[in-house]
């Protein structure tokens, strides 16, 4: 629940900053008010095992597109990501997951 | 290289297959597990669920996961019968013993980790460095274990 707040506000506040004129100042106030921290959410709940018959953990990291949700935006930490990658990968061979969506 | 594997897999049938089919099938699983002495850990039948695409103009299935323990000459036999069979839309096979096993140590490991760290926590550190030191020298087996 987190990461949606996270990715949509980031999204849309990115996009103001870019057409504001003197956007210096701005940013840098950005940053310490509204940009926060990403933890991977693997590491905190202390997942080892990324399974790829578990649909429930795998739906927050395939957005409705169906691509692969990358870590920059998710904040998942590049070992859990490569173990998540697998876990979706074979999700989507046994139609668990999509591959893609239109 | 241990002997033993574990072997996770699942199938999905068809849904035009009766309850009676999907029984059949795996019957026909576990006596090719049988035959080649190989052990049947565990089933799960998770019943009918939505695909999340269509596979043969077919919108919903029937998944069954079964584990195994046994050697790569069970799967091959399986997988090829799946394979034929055309009531199963899909089937995987993952080989999951090694996979568990490097879980089971990571978390071992972050245990040990906290366990080291609740027993350095008592000393409530207004200056960290300083109220380490002693504490370490004081209990003995903590200024082992670092270095262990």
């Amino acid at each position: 629940m987190p990461d949606e707040h996270r990715r949509g506000g980031g999204g849309g506040r990115g996009g103001r900053g870019g057409q504001r004129g003197g956007a210096k100042q701005d940013m840098t106030q950005r940053r310490s008010l509204f940009r926060r921290r990403k933890v991977c959410k693997f590491c905190a709940d202390k997942i080892d095992y990324i399974d790829y018959k578990d649909v429930r953990m795998l739906t927050p990291f395939v957005p409705e597109r169906g691509k692969i949700l990358p870590r920059r935006i998710s904040g998942v930490c590049a070992a859990h990501q490569r173990k998540l990658q697998t876990a979706i990968k074979r999700a989507r061979q046994l139609a668990l997951v999509p591959y893609v969506t239109d | 290289m241990n002997g033993q594997r574990q072997y996770e897999l699942v199938y999905l049938v068809s849904p035009q297959a009766t309850e009676q089919d999907v029984t059949d099938l795996h019957a026909q699983v576990e006596a090719t597990i049988a035959r080649f002495g190989a052990q049947l850990a565990k089933t799960e039948n998770w019943g009918r669920r939505k695909l999340a695409y269509e596979i043969g103009g077919h919108k919903e299935g029937t998944y069954v996961l079964e584990v195994i323990d046994g050697g790569g000459d069970v799967m091959k036999e399986i997988d090829r019968r799946l394979r034929v069979n055309e009531q199963v839309l899909r089937h995987l096979v993952v080989r999951v013993d090694e996979e568990l096993r490097a879980a089971e140590r990571t978390r071992t490991r972050r245990q040990v980790e906290a366990q080291r760290r609740a027993a350095r926590r008592p000393a409530p550190p207004p200056q960290p460095e300083a109220a380490r030191a002693p504490e370490g020298e004081g209990e003995g087996e903590l200024g082992q274990e670092p270095e262990a």
